[in-house]
């Protein structure tokens, strides 16, 4: 986003469509990552653009360099394995870029 | 509902560090009185109908609906709404998809569009069950969806912000858009509702 451009960012590692895991990481402190899609595998549906870490701003620090932001789409029947709703449910989450992994 | 959040006026914890933190923003120059109450006057005039009104044009100019879904910013900006700092991603039903928007980590909600979410929005009970359940949380909004329509919950757990573009009511070919706006309720830009029949 041209907006973001001026300050320092991460590079991309992933791109619109690649698997990802999010890690399955229980670190202290303020995370923006929910417990229910940790160790799950997704699919990149879009890049956000890049953010300050909020890990680093909840603490008053500048959070940069800004990582890139990415919306991760899960299968519900993923997440909870008793899921009764459609075998097409999603749900869609917003992971920084060092909470994921490559599952290719 | 009649929940201990719900009762007004009972100075606690969080109402007493709310004061302090007012008291301290202005003491300390940051802002005065009158630009926070400003702010305050502000928030309170922005409510859903902004939402709406942006939805009805949706409705009635597809070109617009594809600068909407493209560009949010500049597409509510061409109505004269401001969305500031937000950044808006608006999601579309279609006859086979139904989104819906919450925040389980907290209560992130575009209230530049839709003003101050609605209490149960920020709810536990809410948060927790419409990404495990959705369909049992829409029927006790009254919301019943087709049987073959897919559901897509949007987890509003960073910087974006989310409004639905919900499916424009059968019926209302010959509905005029101010007409149309009427016609959209909070809850179907949340995705727990959808708009009102003509």
């Amino acid at each position: 986003m041209a907006e973001n451009s001026t300050r320092p960012a991460v590079p991309p590692l992933f791109a619109v469509g690649d698997r990802v895991r999010i890690r399955n990481a229980h670190p202290p402190g303020h995370v923006r990552t929910p417990y229910y899609c940790r160790g799950h595998i997704g699919v990149v549906e879009r890049l956000c653009g890049a953010f300050p870490n909020p890990e680093e701003l909840a603490y008053n620090r500048s959070g940069l360099p800004a990582l890139p932001l990415y919306r991760v789409r899960f299968l519900s029947r993923e997440l909870w394995p008793d899921y009764s709703g459609r075998p097409n449910d999603v749900v869609e989450v917003e992971t920084f870029q060092h909470w994921l992994e490559s599952a290719e | 509902m009649n929940k201990p959040v719900d009762r007004a006026d009972t100075l606690g914890y969080y109402r007493r560090m709310q004061a302090a933190v007012e008291e301290l923003l202005i003491l300390r120059g940051v802002m005065t009185q009158g630009e926070l109450d400003r702010q305050v006057t502000d928030m309170d005039a922005r409510t859903y109908k902004r939402g709406a009104q942006v939805v009805a044009r949706a409705w009635v100019d597809p070109a617009y609906k594809a600068r909407l879904l493209a560009d949010p910013r500049t597409a509510t900006a061409e109505l004269g709404i401001d969305i500031g700092p937000t950044h808006l991603i608006v999601v579309e039903d279609t006859p086979k998809v139904h989104n819906v928007i919450v925040c389980t980590l907290c209560s992130c909600y575009p209230r530049m569009l839709l003003g101050v979410p609605p209490h149960w929005y920020k709810s536990r009970e809410y948060r927790s069950r419409v990404v495990r359940e959705p369909r049992a949380v829409l029927a006790e909004f009254g919301t019943a969806l087709p049987a073959d329509v897919d559901i897509r919950v949007h987890d509003s757990t960073a910087d974006m912000r989310y409004m639905v573009l919900p499916l424009r009511p059968a019926g209302t070919e010959h509905v005029g858009e101010a007409a149309l706006a009427e016609l959209v309720t909070r809850d179907s830009l949340i995705g727990v509702g959808l708009p009102n029949a003509s």
